[in-house]
């Protein structure tokens, strides 16, 4: 009895490591070189009594666009790969911060060229004071910013001195 | 009034305020004064319009008869609106849009700050992350004020008439009634009166550095939070609900 029960659990959590497998992978519709899992945005993943399995994903900045978006991705690849009773669950707290973003999501998205948030977000001198944003193409961090909002509701355009190229700085949040 | 009717309608409040704003804002799109600020102005209103959504679904679940954020937003009449009437108030010039949402903003940051240690888990969480994005409204706003106050003789003029005409609206976001006293009871509201000093403080120092100064105000106006709203509430409404009266249901 012991056993079974045993090599349920196991069985179970197997499951649910292979749904987070395929759940993590899904990419952000704005952003395709990072992951749900590199942005902080899959919660968990949880086994419904029934066998089914319950993906919870939060909310990034409150006006985004792509957050439905992603949410029925992430439910379309759990269907695809054969867990057809899947949901997906919007959890609002603790409230998604940038601070969340892997150091693995901040390289690539620098590599593509926009650059990482850099301060934690709850310290007031991100909101406020002079952030000293480097360049993600060439590093230089004599940069200036060229408007608070920018394309998405995450970024901010700055401009760097150095090489004069223009990009998008991560806001954070 | 039950709490949950109670919480219904401090939510409802809340919700309308930022739908109505934001779709105010909204008008501005394509036909800002330059490229940034019309993304800036498209932006705050995307934040404007998450968090409504945010709060009207939940109302929905509060009121539980069944009515989603769709329900809410989009098929009540002008007297069931509960928006602070500064919100509905036309975009004017560009002045009179920058001030607006300067005196909004200034409010908003602590009110939404303080809202994080609500009981009610989902307003706490709404507001962890409302708070830092307002943040950004107000230093966005902030700067406009300073460039305008202190600016030309017809950038400067225009900001006392935009502060002259919005000034008399500011009185009633501070505002405390039976409902608010209630959600304060309760634990979940924030009592505004507790936030006015900040933003005499806020407004105060940023209108110094503008070279400006508040007008002094005999009578606010007031009447919002109770569906009494200014000629502006129903022409706002007749545009923002056309699509859903013209063919009730539809989606996307």
């Amino acid at each position: 009895m012991v056993e079974t029960v045993a090599i349920k659990e196991r069985s179970e959590d197997a499951t649910r490591a292979a749904a987070w497998q395929v759940a993590a992978s899904v990419p952000d519709p704005e952003i395709p070189v990072v992951t749900v899992e590199d942005l902080g945005i899959l919660r968990s993943i949880e086994l419904d009594p029934d066998g089914s399995i319950v993906a919870s994903v939060t909310p990034t900045y409150s006006g985004c666009p792509a957050t439905q978006m992603i949410q029925q991705m992430v439910l379309e690849a759990l269907q695809r790969s054969g867990f057809e009773n899947a949901r997906v669950e919007t959890v609002l707290s603790p409230a998604w911060s940038t601070d969340w973003i892997s150091d693995a999501g901040k390289e690539k998205l620098r590599a593509y060229g926009i650059a990482p948030p850099q301060q934690s977000s709850n310290s007031k001198r991100a909101l406020f004071g002079e952030t000293a944003v480097n360049c993600p193409h060439c590093g230089a961090s004599n940069t200036e910013r060229v408007s608070e909002f920018g394309s998405t509701p995450c970024k901010a355009l700055y401009r760097c001195n150095s090489c004069r190229e223009p990009f998008d700085y991560f806001k954070c949040l | 009034m039950s709490d949950n009717v109670n919480l219904f309608t401090y939510l409802l409040r809340l919700a309308d305020d930022h739908l109505i704003l934001s779709q105010r804002l909204g008008e501005w799109c394509s036909a800002a004064p330059t490229l940034e600020e019309d993304l800036a102005l498209a932006n705050i209103a995307l934040d404007l319009i998450g968090q409504a959504r945010s709060l009207y679904s939940y109302a929905g679940e509060v009121e539980g008869k069944g009515r989603d954020e769709d329900q809410l937003a989009f098929l009540r009449y002008e007297q069931d609106y509960l928006n602070a009437l500064i919100t509905e108030q036309p975009n004017g010039d560009f002045a009179h849009t920058i001030v607006r949402q300067f005196f909004i903003s200034a409010f908003m940051v602590p009110f939404w700050r303080k809202m994080e240690q609500s009981a009610d888990e989902t307003l706490a969480a709404i507001a962890a992350k409302a708070s830092k994005e307002v943040a950004y409204h107000l230093r966005h706003t902030s700067e406009w004020v300073i460039r305008l106050g202190d600016g030309t003789q017809e950038s400067r003029s225009r900001m006392i008439e935009a502060l002259d005409d919005l000034v008399i609206y500011t009185g009633e976001l501070f505002e405390n009634d039976s409902i608010a006293e209630a959600a304060i009871e309760a634990g979940y509201g924030v009592d505004v009166s507790e936030i006015k000093d900040e933003w005499d403080h806020t407004v105060a120092s940023v209108l110094r550095e503008a070279t400006l100064e508040l007008p002094s105000v005999r009578h606010m106006q007031t009447g919002g939070r109770s569906g009494r709203h200014t000629e502006h509430l129903g022409h706002i409404l007749s545009e923002l609900q056309y699509m859903q009266r013209a063919y009730p249901g539809m989606s996307w």
